[in-house]
Order: C-alpha cells, then structure tokens, then sequence
C-alpha cells in the first residue's frame, strides 16, 4: 500500500537561494521553493489521529465538512492516551473511532499497541521528507527521520484528512549543533532538557529547530531530541539525518532533504555534549532545567518510565541497568510503561521486564499512561514524581499540588532504588544481589 | 458589562483546561465549567460572555488539544490579548473563530477593568480611552472574513491563500504561522 504523497514529477522546485531542512521538505511538498516567511499550501504524507480528540475530528469531518478522508491510507488513528478505556464516556469515544476506522478505511492501531509517535515510526508511517500531521502537539518526534511533524488540533487535523493538504507559514529556522561526545549516564534526554533550557520555553515558537548531530543517537534517541522541540514552542524539531538512520532501517532517504551550504538560520546554537552532567526539569516549566545533582536527595513518592518521550528499549535498557539485582526503595513506586506492543515483546524477549518486575517495578499498557494525568498513575497532592515525559506543568498528572520532575530513565530508576532524587552512580551505596 | 481577566506570562494548556477534564473524560456538555479549573477556580463560575482574557507572552503553550481553546468559546469569551500566542494554539483559535490580537495589555489594564472589544476593527474601550489592535495579517482576515478557516473551506474548497482549482501554490505572508 503506498502511505505517502504520490511521486513528484518532473525536478525539484526551482530554488533561487540556500534552503534549511523545513524549507526543502515544504517546496518538495508544494508547488514552487519557498522560504521562511512565505506561506505554503503543501501535501500531507500522514495524518494521525489519537483517541482522546477523535469525536472532534469525526464531527468535524462529518457534520461541519460532510467531507470523507481523501487518502484513506495516509490516515491513522491511534488509541493511546486512555488506553485501555477508564470511564464509560471514553470507552464510548475509542468505540465512534473503531466505527469510523471500520466505515472509511483508515488505519486504526488499537489499545496496547501502544504512543501514537512510537507506533507510527515503527509503521514507516514517517519517513525522510515527509510532512506527517498529528492531532498531538508532540508529533514533531518525526523529525528524529527528518520528517516535518507538526502538531496541530482537531480543526486543521480534519481539514487536512479532508483535502490532503494543509496551510503553513515556512518556518525560520534555529539550528542547533551538537559538538563533542557525551559522558557515561549522559543521554539524549540531558541533551533535549538542556535543549530547552537554552532555548527557551519560546525560544522557538512559529520555528523549526534544525539539529545537527553527525552520526550520534540511535533513532530511538533521535526521537527525544525532536519530541521535546515542541516545548521550545517549535513547529517542527528535523534532525539532519546520519547515523543509523542511514543504515539501520531501510529509508530512502533523499538527497535533497540536507541543508544547503549557506542556509539562513535566525538563530545559531551549539550544545557541547562532554561538558553536559545530567539534568533535570523542575516543577513546573520544562525550561526550569538544573543538574540532577543540585536536587539529589528530594524525596520522591512515585517515579515514571515512559512516554514518547522515554518509553523505547533504550530507555527500558537503561533503567534495567540501574535497577538489576537492587530493588525500589519501600516508601516509593515505580511505574514503568513501554512506549508500545513491540518494545514491550523486545523487553519481555530479552530479560528486561523481568529485571524491571523483580526490582518492583509496576508494569503498564503499553499508552501514555499517567503522562497527562487521566489515569494509571495520577498524583496526590503534595505528591513528588521524577518522570521520563515531557511536561512538568501545575496539575498535568493529576492533583495542583503535586509536583513534577522531568529527567532520564536511568536517572528516574536510580531515584526509584534510593527513594530520593539520585545520580546513577548513587545507586553503588545498595549491594545488587547477584 | 465585559471586563478583563488578567493572567501572567506562559498560560500553558493545561492551566486554560486540564487533560482530565476533556470533553471525552468529563462530558461534552460541561467540560467548559473546568476552564483554569486550577488556577483560577472562580473563572468558569464568573466570566460573562465578552469577557476579555489577556495574558503575557507565549499564551496557550503545549498541548494542542482544541478543547482548550473551544471550552472558552462556550463561555463566550470576546477575545484574547496577548503579546505572543504559541503557535498551535493560535491555529486552534483562528479555525474556532475566538478573536486573538497580538498586543501586550498587563500594563495598562488590571482583572476586573470594564471593557469592549470590537472583534472586527480590533478597538477596544476601557475607562479611560481606547487601543486600536494590531489586525490580523491579510491572508488571515480573509479566512476570518467567513467566520473562521473551516467555514472558509466549506465555502471555496480551498485554504486562504491557495489560488482557486490551485493543486498547491504559494504566497507570502506577512505574521503569524
């Protein structure tokens, strides 16, 4: 089945002058090279759908366009924020969506088969040079294969299912060069925080964060650094493609979807990974970013493994790690929750879940769990979580008055064994049972 | 007659209605009653329709969730004022049709103040004078000449700015997305 836009035909947009990564993809999808600034009417390769907006989507498409999705294939629908169902009113709402997936012939990816962002990179449902919509303000994790993802809301979603198509203004461009390699217990998630912080909470908005990392990170990693663009306010977070990219998974990736020599940045950053420590978001702005070890040995009642964020194998490696042959600290629980069905079989295949299980660990559906605080895992108030997601915002996991802390997993599984805020390396001082 | 509520920098959509409280956990009928259920409790109970909201910079940061913008719509808001908007949510609000001008009103004007807001010329009156609005950049004022971008596309099955029957097309754009 073909997902994405028919090929082009003829040569490349005739281009005047050096373009960005986000300017080449949007003249590749529109009918003419455009620039920052411009506005562009532009194919849509993808469109995705998660559960908790899917009766607005379908009103919208039905009652208020009386429209049908155009390319039935380049549509998924995802059944991930509340999954499985945990009210009447939601298991009602997932089942319109099978309806509508049964009656129109859209992709549907149903409960536990995991986050809408993992499950779609897994389908090569997002792929170099695509522009992939989301009905979720973190689709702009596409861009770990440098495909333009954007989040936008219901409105544009089914307008954009509708026609094939979607309105954008051409992003400028922030571009941000990772130099040097990191320390061990560093990872991408310390990268993407740190990101943030020099960024900006709006560093970015209305911009694409163009990352230049060589052939660092793993696509997985890949993935964090662009999933947390959009908490710079970007539009788009495209890491130039190297790496695995180019050799693990079969991409075509396109010559032209590099930056051009002498592309126009508005703002030029560089992050110096061997002098990175790791880092940690506290309550309650994601730039409100500090080294782990200015908090250590804050207490901690809950600690969360997961999210689009850091639900991937990886990210379940790095915490087995810590956790192997030691156990969660008595007056703390620990959540983990693989990011989907088929990092939860790699997970079970090789040992980690039982490493994870044996530590304590309290195993989830594979969805986004408590991230957004509609259920497994809410908060109390006056409650302290450490969690690999993306948003420490007041109330985001449940009660006003819990407070939330971002960091990474292994630094989220050694604050688990010592009940408090911890480095990986703390974690020495509690024998591991062989 | 409408007044202003008066809210700081970074409104986050959590704050303007929290995940919880979506119209598919809580209903679609009273979602809009949790509007900044937490961080001002009294909001939903109390805001009169033209109420105007203004805020400081980066109003309506994280998630794109459209309820958010839409709850405040079926308690009738007149508009919001804010110096920077981020940008999904602005999207949200221009395909909702709720009026957003790009003006930065915490100084001049405090919660409670009596105001009206012209939504097409962008006046407002307040007490003791009145602020002409920066407009919304043309491309937009002709979607929002037909109420918002989705009754625009109804209308001419295309999106402001494309050339009629164009497959795909291009033009410049002077602002926002």
């Amino acid at each position: 089945m073909t997902t994405g836009a028919p090929p082009f035909s003829g040569s490349s947009p005739q281009t005047t002058r050096p373009q960005t990564v986000a300017e080449k993809i949007l003249s590749q999808r529109g009918s003419a090279a455009v620039y920052a600034g411009d506005l562009a009417v532009v194919e849509v390769d993808q469109v995705m759908v998660v559960d908790s907006i899917a009766q607005s989507f379908i009103e919208r498409m039905e009652r208020d366009l009386g429209a049908v999705p155009k390319y039935p294939e380049r549509v998924s629908i995802v059944v991930d924020h509340v999954a499985p169902a945990s009210t009447v009113s939601v298991a009602q709402a997932q089942k319109e969506a099978r309806e509508y997936a049964a009656k129109t012939g859209v992709r549907l990816f149903d409960v536990g088969r995991g986050i809408c962002h993992q499950v779609l990179m897994e389908e090569k449902l997002a792929q170099p040079g695509w522009i992939v919509l989301g009905s979720d303000s973190h689709s702009t994790t596409y861009g770990a294969v440098a495909a333009f993802g954007s989040g936008m809301g219901a409105t544009d979603i089914a307008l954009a299912a509708a026609s094939g198509k979607t309105w954008l203004r051409v992003p400028e461009s922030v571009k941000v060069t990772l130099t040097g390699d990191l320390r061990p217990g560093v990872t991408a998630k310390d990268v993407a925080l740190e990101m943030i912080r020099v960024l900006g909470a709006d560093g970015a908005t209305y911009q694409s964060v163009e990352i230049h990392a060589g052939d660092r990170f793993t696509r997985g990693e890949r993935m964090t650094l662009a999933n947390l663009c959009v908490e710079a306010g970007a539009k788009a977070g495209l890491v130039v493609p190297g790496g695995e990219i180019l050799t693990d998974y079969g991409y075509d990736v396109p010559a032209w979807v590099y930056p051009d020599e002498g592309a126009a940045y508005a703002r030029e950053v560089e992050i110096d990974l061997s002098a990175l420590h790791p880092r940690m978001s506290a309550p309650s702005e994601v730039d409100n970013v500090h080294d782990v070890a200015e908090l250590r040995g804050l207490k901690v009642d809950q600690v969360f493994i997961g999210t689009c964020t850091n639900g991937r194998i990886e990210d379940l490696h790095a915490a087995a790690e810590v956790l192997r042959g030691r156990r969660v600290d008595p007056t703390t629980r620990l959540l983990v929750i693989p990011a989907s069905s088929q990092v939860m079989e790699e997970a079970l295949q090789d040992g980690t879940l039982l490493t994870l299980q044996r530590a304590g660990a309290v195993l989830g559906t594979p969805g986004c769990g408590p991230c957004m605080g509609r259920h497994q895992g809410v908060l109390a108030p006056g409650e302290v979580c450490v969690s690999t997601s993306n948003r420490n915002f007041i109330g985001r996991m449940g009660d006003k008055d819990a407070h939330i802390y971002l960091a990474s997993p292994a630094v989220a599984a050694a604050t688990a064994v010592m009940g408090r805020v911890a480095l990986p390396e703390d974690v020495a001082q509690v024998a591991a049972s062989a | 007659m409408p007044r202003i509520w008066k809210f700081g920098d970074s409104v986050n959509t959590d704050d303007i209605l929290p995940g919880k409280f979506a119209p598919f956990m809580a209903g679609e009928d009273v979602f809009q009653t949790f509007a900044f259920h937490y961080v001002r409790p009294e909001f939903a109970a109390q805001v009169q329709p033209g109420d105007v909201l203004i805020g400081g910079r980066n109003w309506g940061l994280g998630s794109s969730r459209e309820y958010a913008p839409q709850a405040l719509k079926k308690l009738h808001i007149g508009g919001i004022v804010a110096p920077s908007f981020a940008r999904i949510h602005y999207r949200n609000l221009l395909n909702l049709g709720i009026p957003a001008f790009e003006y930065d009103l915490t100084e001049l004007l405090e919660d409670g103040d009596e105001v009206t807001l012209d939504a097409q010329t962008g006046l407002l009156t307040y007490a003791d004078g009145t602020v002409q609005l920066p407009p919304p950049p043309e491309f937009l004022r002709e979607a929002l000449k037909e109420g918002s971008i989705l009754e625009f596309f109804k209308k001419h099955g295309r999106f402001p700015g494309e050339e009629p029957g164009a497959e795909a097309s291009t033009e410049t754009a002077s602002a926002a997305e």
